[in-house]
C-alpha cells in the first residue's frame, strides 16, 4: 500500500531527483574506490569540508554561480587543502593525520564564517552546507537559449553532476592502467616512472569537483559518507579494481533507491536517508561476511571433532538404541 | 532557563559599548557562558593532547560527529531538552562510534583511516536524518537542536553551562589524578603493559574523558568543529616545549584564550555561530606558534639550519687553506681564489661571501698578494684537520671502510665533533701519526682548548 502511494506520487521532479542523487552518487564512489586503496579517506573527508570556502570565495569574488567558476574556486581550495596538510606534515613534522585535521577544519570554520557574514548576499546557509537541498534540485533549472523563449533543460544540478560524471568516468577509462599501478603497488609505480605527485593532485581535483558538483544536491558532509562507505563495501567483496569500481557503483545505486523512498515513509531529508542507507548496505555487508567466516572456522574445528570422538559418538548411539 | 538576551550591534560605537559591556559582565550570564567556555577550552586541549599522543589526533573529530543521532535519538524518546538527558544519549552514541572504530579496522579488512571516515559520516548522516525527522514532526520546543551543529554560545541555558563546569572540572581533575599513568602510556604502551599498569582500564578512562569532553563541547563548538579544540591546541603547542607538563599547561592556555576570544565575538554579533570563531582564533595561534616558537619554530629551525651550513662553509675553506699550506712546503702562505677553488670546488660567489665572513671573524687576512689565515685562523683549522684525520682513522679500523669511503664521512663528522670525541678516538686510536691517505694528523695544540669549544 505504501509503495502504491509512493508510485502514485511519482512525477517528474521525483525523476529529477533521482537521476541527480544517482549520478552523485556513482562519482562519488568511483573516486571513493581510490581514496579507499589509497589510504586516503580522511584527506577526502577533508577536501569535501574546505570546498566550503572555496565555493563562498569564487562567489564573492566573480559574483557569479556558474558551473566553471564554482569548480575552478572549489578546485583550487580542495588542491590547497591537499597541498598544505602535505605541507605541514613535512615542515612541522606533524602526524599526517593531525595536520589534515588542523588545515580542513580551519579551511571549513572560514567558510561557515563567510556564510554567516554575508548570509543576505549568498543563497547557501549554514542548513543547505551540511545537507545540501536535493529536494530543491528540480525548481532551479536552466534554460537552452535565454530565459525568456529558450528550452528548459532540467535542473542546473543534474548537469553540473552529469559533467563531473563524465570527466570522471573518461579519467578512470583513459587512466585506469596508472591508478590501478599507483593504488595497489605505489612503490612500483613510482620505479616505473610513473608521475605520482601528478596523479595524486588528480585525483584530489577530481575529488573536489566531484564534491562541489554534489554540494547542492548532498551538502559538504554527506559527500564523505558516498565517498567512503560504497567503495568500503566493495573493498570488502571485490578481487580486482575493475570489480570493485563496479560493486562501489552498484552499492551507491541501491543506497540511493532505499534511501529515496526511506525517506519519502520518514519525510527525512533524502541525502541523509541515502547516506544512511549506504551505511546500513555496509554493515550488512559486513555481518554476513563474519557470519561466513565463522561458520568456514568452525566447520573444520567441527569435522575434527567428530572423527576424533567417532567411536564415543557411535557408542551413545547404540547405547541409546538399545535403550 | 532563559537564554541570555543580545543586542544586535548597529554600528561601530555600538561595538564598542558592548564590548565594554561583555567586560564588565553587567550581564552575569556573559561571565557564566565565559567562564564554561574556557573550561571547556582548557579540558578540551588537554585531553586532546593525549588523543594526539596516542597518534589519534581525528578521533575527536569522528566522536563528536557521532554523538548527533545520540542527542536526536534522547530528544526523539524522552521529548526534552534536559541537558543531562541530552549529555547521555550523545555519551552512548559516541561511545557505540568509538568502539565500531576500533572494531572495524581489527575484524575486517577496512583499514583504521577508512573506519574513521566512515563512522564519521555513517552517525553524522543518521543524525541528520533524525533531526530532518523532528523538524517534520509536531513537537514542543525543538527549535534550537539544530544549534549543536555549529555550537552557538548566545544559546545556552544556564544548565547547559553548569553541566559544561562540572564535566571540564572532572576531566581536568582526572587527568591530574592519573597523569603519571596516562603519561607511560601516552609514550610507551608495551613497557607500561610490563609494569602491569591496566593499559585496557586507562585507554577506557581516557576514551570516557575524550568522549566527555566532545559532548559537552558540542553546544559550544558544534559537532562539526569539535575536532579542532581538541586537535590544534596541543598540535601549536608542542613547538613550544618537549616536556609534557608544560605542553600541557601550554595547551590549556591556548584553548582558554581562544575561548575568551570566540565568545566574545558570539556576544558582539550574535548571528555569528561560537565555533567555527574558536577555530580560526585557535588557527591563529598555531600559526603563530608553528612560525614564531623559540625552540621549534619554522624560523628557529631555518636560522639555525643556515647558520650551520655557514659555519660548514667557513670551516671548508679554512680546512682548504690548510691543505694548500701543508702542500706548498715553501714559504707562500698567502692563496688567491683560484688556488682554494682548485682543491674545492665552490662557486665563486659564494666562495666570496664565506672568506668575507672569515676576514670579519679575523680567522684569515686578504692583502694583495691573497688570504692568508691567521694564527687564531691557523689553530681552528689545524683542530679541524686533525679531527677530521683521527675519524678517518677510526673508520679504517673499526668500520672496515676503504680510504676512498671514509673521506667521504669525515667530511661532514669534522664540523661537529667535540673536544671529548676527540680526545676519546686519541685515546682508541694510541698516538697514530698518519692517516689511512697518508697524510700527517696535526698535533693538539695548547690554545686548542680555548677554541675548541667554539668553532
Amino acid at each position: 500500500m505504501l509503495t502504491q502511494g509512493f508510485f502514485a506520487d511519482f512525477g517528474m521532479n521525483d525523476i529529477w531527483i533521482l537521476a541527480t542523487a544517482s549520478l552523485v552518487a556513482a562519482s562519488t564512489a568511483m573516486i571513493g574506490v581510490f581514496l579507499i586503496l589509497r589510504r586516503q579517506a580522511l584527506i577526502g573527508d577533508a577536501i569535501s569540508h574546505s570546498v566550503l570556502l572555496g565555493i563562498v570565495l569564487a562567489f564573492l569574488i566573480t559574483d557569479s554561480r556558474s558551473l566553471p567558476v564554482m569548480l575552478g574556486g572549489a578546485v583550487i581550495i580542495g588542491l590547497l587543502t591537499a597541498w598544505l596538510s602535505d605541507t605541514l606534515h613535512r615542515v612541522g613534522k606533524l602526524q599526517s593525520d593531525a595536520s589534515i585535521g588542523i588545515i580542513f577544519t580551519l579551511f571549513f570554520a572560514l567558510g561557515v564564517i563567510l556564510v554567516s557574514l554575508y548570509a543576505g548576499q549568498i543563497d547557501l546557509d549554514q542548513e543547505c552546507v551540511l545537507y545540501g537541498e536535493i529536494a530543491f534540485v528540480p525548481f532551479d533549472t536552466i534554460y537552452l537559449g535565454g530565459l525568456e523563449n529558450g528550452v528548459e533543460m532540467g535542473p542546473r544540478a543534474f548537469w553540473g553532476i552529469g559533467v563531473v560524471f563524465l570527466i570522471v568516468l573518461v579519467s578512470i577509462v583513459v587512466g585506469f592502467k596508472r591508478l590501478e599501478t599507483i593504488s595497489f603497488h605505489p612503490n612500483l609505480a613510482v620505479s616505473l616512472g610513473i608521475n605520482v605527485v601528478f596523479w595524486h593532485y588528480f585525483l584530489m581535483t577530481l575529488v573536489s569537483m566531484t564534491t562541489v558538483a554534489s554540494f547542492d544536491a548532498v551538502g559538504a558532509i554527506l559527500v564523505v559518507a558516498l565517498l567512503v562507505i560504497p567503495a568500503s563495501s566493495a573493498y570488502l567483496l571485490a578481487k580486482s579494481l575493475k570489480a570493485m569500481l563496479f560493486i562501489a557503483v552498484a552499492y551507491s545505486q541501491a543506497s540511493v533507491i532505499i534511501g529515496y523512498s526511506v525517506a519519502y515513509q520518514l519525510d527525512s531529508s533524502i541525502s541523509a536517508s541515502i547516506a544512511v542507507s549506504a551505511g546500513i548496505l555496509l554493515f550488512a555487508t559486513i555481518i554476513l561476511l563474519q557470519i561466513n567466516k565463522k561458520r568456514q572456522t568452525y566447520q573444520i574445528p567441527c569435522l575434527i571433532f567428530i572423527v576424533k570422538h567417532q567411536s564415543y559418538i557411535l557408542d551413545q548411539r547404540v547405547y541409546h538404541s538399545s535403550e | 532557563m532563559e537564554a541570555f538576551n543580545l543586542i544586535q550591534p548597529a554600528s561601530e560605537s555600538a561595538i564598542w559599548d558592548n564590548l565594554l559591556a561583555f567586560w564588565r559582565f553587567e550581564d552575569m550570564n556573559v561571565l557564566w557562558v565565559l567562564i564554561g567556555s574556557i573550561l571547556l577550552g582548557m579540558s578540551a586541549s588537554v585531553i586532546g593532547a593525549f588523543a594526539f599522543l596516542r597518534k589519534r589526533s581525528l578521533i575527536g573529530d569522528a566522536l563528536a560527529h557521532s554523538a548527533l543521532p545520540g542527542v536526536m535519538m534522547a530528544f526523539l524518546l524522552f521529548q526534552t531538552r534536559d541537558p543531562l538527558i541530552m549529555f547521555l544519549g550523545a555519551m552512548t552514541s559516541s561511545f557505540i562510534g568509538f568502539f565500531l572504530i576500533d572494531w572495524l579496522p581489527k575484524n575486517t579488512k577496512i583499514k583504521p583511516d577508512a573506519a574513521l571516515a566512515i563512522t564519521l559520516s555513517f552517525f553524522f548522516a543518521l543524525g541528520l536524518m533524525l533531526l530532518s525527522y523532528i523538524q517534520g514532526l509536531n513537537i514542543e520546543n525543538k527549535s534550537g537542536l539544530d544549534k549543536i551543529l555549529f555550537g552557538q554560545a548566545a544559546a545556552m541555558t544556564q544548565d547547559d553551562i553548569r553541566l559544561l563546569g562540572y564535566v571540564s572540572v572532572i576531566i581536568l581533575f582526572t587527568v591530574g589524578l592519573f597523569f603519571q599513568k596516562l603519561r607511560l602510556i601516552a609514550f610507551n604502551r608495551g613497557y607500561a603493559q610490563t609494569l602491569g599498569v591496566s593499559v585496557k582500564f586507562y585507554e577506557l578512562l581516557l576514551a570516557l574523558l575524550i568522549v566527555m569532553s566532545v559532548v559537552v563541547g558540542l553546544q559550544l563548538v558544534g559537532v562539526v568543529l569539535m575536532a579542532a579544540v581538541l586537535l590544534t591546541p596541543i598540535a601549536a603547542a608542542r613547538f613550544w616545549s618537549n616536556e609534557l607538563s608544560h605542553i600541557l599547561i601550554l595547551s590549556s592556555v591556548l584553548g582558554a584564550l581562544s575561548a575568551i576570544i570566540s565568545t566574545q565575538i558570539s556576544y558582539l554579533a550574535p548571528a555569528m555561530p561560537t565555533g567555527p570563531w574558536m577555530v580560526v582564533s585557535l588557527s591563529i595561534l598555531f600559526l603563530l606558534s608553528l612560525l614564531f616558537a623559540p625552540k621549534k619554530g619554522l624560523i628557529k629551525r631555518y636560522l639555525e639550519h643556515k647558520l650551520l651550513r655557514q659555519k660548514v662553509a667557513e670551516e671548508n675553506i679554512l680546512r682548504t687553506l690548510y691543505k694548500l699550506l701543508e702542500r706548498n712546503q715553501i714559504d707562500q702562505k698567502d692563496f688567491n681564489q683560484a688556488d682554494i677553488q682548485s682543491l674545492r670546488s665552490v662557486a665563486t660567489e659564494h666562495l666570496q661571501k664565506t672568506l668575507k665572513h672569515l676576514c670579519k671573524k679575523q680567522l684569515i687576512e686578504s692583502s694583495a698578494r691573497g688570504f692568508r689565515m691567521t694564527e687564531k685562523g691557523f689553530e681552528l683549522a689545524s683542530l679541524l684537520t686533525r679531527r677530521h684525520r683521527l675519524w678517518e682513522n677510526y673508520l679504517n679500523e673499526h668500520a672496515e671502510l676503504t680510504p676512498e669511503q671514509v673521506h667521504k664521512q669525515a667530511e661532514r663528522i669534522e664540523h661537529i665533533l667535540t673536544e671529548s670525541q676527540e680526545q676519546q678516538l686519541q685515546e682508541e686510536l694510541g698516538n697514530a701519526n698518519f692517516d689511512p691517505h697518508g697524510n700527517q694528523i696535526p698535533n693538539q695544540l695548547k690554545t686548542q682548548h680555548r677554541d675548541g669549544g667554539k668553532t
